[in-house]
């Protein structure tokens, strides 16, 4: 019956083929926009660091003064670093690291190449493991590297490549602003969407492609990239004890139980401070998790979120023509509909078929439409913002392409293959 | 009389004419809120900056570890730069309009003000600045040649700030209905700087971020090496802008070889990159718009042509009983308009609350009422234009064909 039914659609379509081209390219119209909206939207959205993301959790905490504080108010994204030295060293969450962002010259020993600067992290031992940062060659360093200061860096695969030109370079070592670092480490490309763990530059931007201890970075006193608060002045703001924050503590709780532990054990340190009058604010403690932080920075840019809404209503205009057109069509059938009628089809056959036709064309759509979608993701990667690389089609998005295509001209089709199959056989036979 | 028919017509037509009233008052409700985000977009592309842009050349650069004879290595630069063919002013800052960052601070007409209500920009610049960035003194005169002060000794007992220049907007802010010349603002410390100038314009380097305070700016009389402002602005003659840029590397790297040049652009350039993601929404909205009206109207001249072949007979009829084909053409296009009437007033209402859920939902502004007309003027001419082929394909069928059975 089906085949038949395709037989009768593929009939349908020859004798009106401008009508049937309208519908398709309708259809691929609005589900090539949607589509293409929605793979950034999916992008943007996704889950940076899956299966882990609600073991690890953000420290927030507000060391500032009285004046200004807003009841009910957020604490401040980073913490100072004295704050997140005491955190660390008290140590109660299954693992932590502290960091910041920066950025120092390297002087590559290679003929013919200039100093250039690169992004980094200055950051602690266990970052490694805690982000599953995937290594070509070597590890991170040891927590007694970070005790001691020591001398060593972590670069991603594509330095090492532009510094070497070649990926084992473990026990090398490379000149960072006048000092000698040795390397025991190359990672390998590593890019999670959005940078999560340091939403101060450009959520969806390469990461970086140096790590070393924190101590060291201060030891050395490279650059810090990235936000910086200080709430009172101060001539040094990246001194102990400054009263500025520029400092991300992300700590790794395995069970709920324990986020719920760690969430006491902030607020207790919180009113510790407030004691010793370090702090003046009532205690304000959040916890956040991977999925939780995002949403709360609203990393998604609302440009596209606005552009997702864009397209689907215009995937509804073009819906509702394709409804118009479809009624259009059925109607203009009516004789031969009384005709299957009266030879014995069932209304709901006759609905059948309709839809059979309906969903052909859906289908025609959808495939018109993935390649308008890759068209316009194509057109996406060429603009010049941060995330436009990330944009291209996935497996799913592919098969939510033709889903939504399918789904939408049979939604499209319900009306009119009712509205066709009401045709009453007798009329239609005797008026002609 | 023809109105009447028509809508009895319709009335028997209900569930297709109520689909195309329903896709023209979509279609419009979008194409109203998209052309009003893409005007919001071209408008603040045209934001203005007060600088002389065509003449500015921006170098960004750092140097390589910590150098102790930055400021020297400063003022050789800026000889060297001021040699080259073209260059009309140089000077060392701290920030540029569209730059990428900016460096802001708290401003207040009280000492030790516990909780300073403005925060401006706070642009630097060694002598030269003002005239390099091409502002306009409207009340008071420049910076003296003796009251720079170098960047390094802030915060030393021999470093004063003896003066400043606001915006005219922020001194209209700090004193308002009254002139800020000659008044004493605290910028950073207890003694106070006192205003000896105020410029026309000067945006804040990120105004799109900082909407409520974008004309916020002051300028501090500062001399900055290199290292601590990292930024040379150069003025120089718009035609001989390639000319220059080409030339900094190997000019600045004769003063002193260990340094990295950042980045080199044309203010230009600097606009351009700074409104990327305006361009690429207008440039999505406009298109979004035209394949929306195309799809709307393909949508009437499917429907149409529908109308027009079912009603073969009646057509006829009328044809026969002495209807010219003027009545028939005027027929359709009369329909036509009563349609997308109907769909427009919809669709204005529409838009209405789209535009109202958008306000809420991202800081779009108010959709002013004269969008709601330019997108019913839309619409109508283009239902015209759409049903223009069906009602003349109508008005050729043959009175004949009403003797005919089909």
């Amino acid at each position: 019956m089906f085949s038949y039914y395709l037989d009768l659609a593929r009939r349908s379509f020859r004798r009106n083929v401008a009508l049937t081209a309208l519908m398709i390219v309708a259809i691929a119209f609005g589900v090539g926009a949607s589509m293409t909206t929605f793979t950034v939207l999916h992008v943007l959205s996704a889950d940076p660091i899956p299966g882990k993301s609600h073991q690890l959790y953000i420290v927030q905490l507000d060391p500032e003064r009285m004046i200004g504080l807003v009841p009910g108010g957020e604490p401040p994204d980073q913490l100072t670093w004295l704050d997140a030295q005491a955190l660390m060293r008290e140590g109660h969450a299954d693992h932590q690291v502290m960091m910041t962002g920066g950025h120092a010259a390297v002087e590559p020993q290679r003929e013919g190449l200039e100093p250039f600067f690169v992004d980094g992290r200055w950051t602690t031992s266990e970052f490694f493991d805690m982000f599953r940062v995937p290594f070509v060659a070597g590890s991170g360093w040891r927590a007694e590297d970070d005790a001691s200061a020591a001398r060593v860096v972590v670069i991603a695969r594509s330095l090492a490549e532009r510094l070497f030109g070649a990926v084992d370079v473990v026990g090398r070592s490379l000149r960072l602003e006048g000092t000698e670092l040795r390397i025991i480490g190359v990672t390998d490309t590593w890019r999670p969407s959005p940078h999560f763990y340091d939403l101060n530059t450009d959520p969806y931007a390469k990461g970086e492609q140096l790590f070393l201890p924190f101590a060291t970075s201060r030891d050395l006193k490279l650059g810090h990239e990235g936000g910086m608060n200080c709430w009172r002045e101060s001539p040094d703001p990246e001194a102990l004890g400054a009263p500025c924050e520029w400092i991300q503590m992300w700590v790794e709780l395995d069970s709920p139980a324990r986020a719920a532990a760690y969430r006491d054990t902030l607020t207790r340190y919180s009113e510790e401070q407030r004691r010793t009058g370090r702090f003046e604010r009532p205690s304000n403690v959040r916890l956040r998790d991977v999925i939780e932080w995002i949403s709360y920075k609203e990393v998604v840019p609302s440009d596209v979120r606005l552009q997702t809404w864009v397209a689907l209503g215009f995937l509804l205009v073009c819906l509702i023509n394709t409804v118009g057109l479809l009624l259009t069509k059925f109607l203009r059938r009516s004789m031969e509909i009384g005709v299957r009628r009266a030879l014995g089809a069932s209304k709901r056959a006759i609905f059948t078929q309709l839809l059979v036709e309906a969903s052909v064309i859906g289908v025609a759509g959808g495939v018109l439409g993935l390649g308008l979608a890759w068209l316009g993701l194509y057109a996406v990667r060429q603009q010049p913002t941060a995330y436009a690389e990330l944009a291209s089609l996935d497996l799913p998005m592919l098969g939510a392409t033709l889903v939504l295509s399918i789904v939408s001209s049979m939604v499209a089709g319900l009306l009119p293959a009712w509205r066709g199959c009401q045709v009453t056989p007798a009329i239609q036979l005797k008026s002609h | 009389m023809q109105f009447f028919a028509i809508l009895s017509t319709l009335r028997r037509h209900r569930t297709a004419a109520a689909l195309i009233v329903f896709e023209i008052a979509l279609s419009c409700a979008i194409v109203c809120n998209a052309i009003f985000l893409i005007g919001d977009r071209l408008s603040r592309m045209d934001l203005p900056t007060g600088v002389a842009e065509p003449e500015l050349v921006r170098i960004q650069l750092t140097g390589i570890g910590r150098k102790a004879d930055a400021a020297a290595v400063t003022v050789q630069d800026l000889a060297a730069l001021r040699a080259l063919p073209g260059v009309k002013s140089v000077v060392s800052t701290n920030m540029v309009p569209f730059g990428g960052g900016s460096w802001d601070t708290t401003i207040s007409t009280l000492p030790d003000d516990p909780d300073p209500q403005v925060r401006s920009a706070l642009y630097m610049g060694g002598p030269g600045m003002l005239e390099t960035l091409g502002v306009h003194v409207i009340a008071g005169r420049g910076f003296l040649p003796d009251e720079y002060a170098d960047f390094h000794a802030l915060g030393t007992a021999q470093a004063k700030l003896p003066s400043i220049i606001l915006s005219r907007a922020l001194a209209e802010r700090l004193f308002p209905g009254k002139s800020a010349l000659g008044q004493a603002v605290y910028v950073w410390s207890k003694d106070p700087q006192t205003v000896v100038g105020v410029v026309d314009f000067l945006t804040h380097p990120d105004p799109i971020q900082h909407g409520d305070r974008a004309a916020y700016s002051l300028v501090l009389p500062m001399n900055l090496s290199y290292a601590d402002g990292g930024t040379y602005l150069m003025r120089v003659e718009p035609e001989r802008r390639a000319e220059v840029l080409a030339a900094v590397d190997t000019t600045l790297h004769k003063v002193e070889p260990s340094r990295v040049i950042v980045r080199r652009d044309m203010f230009t350039d600097m606009r351009k990159d700074y409104f990327k993601d305006d361009r690429a929404a207008y440039l999505l909205g406009f298109g979004v718009s035209i394949v929306l009206l195309i799809i709307t109207a393909l949508g009437v001249v499917g429907l149409t042509s529908f109308w027009v072949q079912q009603r073969r007979r009646q057509i006829g009829i009328r044809r026969a009983l002495g209807a010219t084909r003027g009545d028939i053409l005027r027929y359709f296009q009369l329909e036509n308009f009563i349609l997308v009437t109907m769909g427009t007033v919809i669709g204005m209402a529409l838009a209405y609350a789209i535009n109202l859920w958008l306000m809420q939902k991202y800081h779009v502004t108010r959709l002013p009422a004269e969008f709601l007309p330019i997108g019913a003027a839309l619409l109508w001419g283009l239902g015209q234009i759409a049903v223009l082929g069906p009602a003349v394909r109508a008005s050729l069928i043959s009175p004949a064909i009403a003797t005919r059975s089909v």
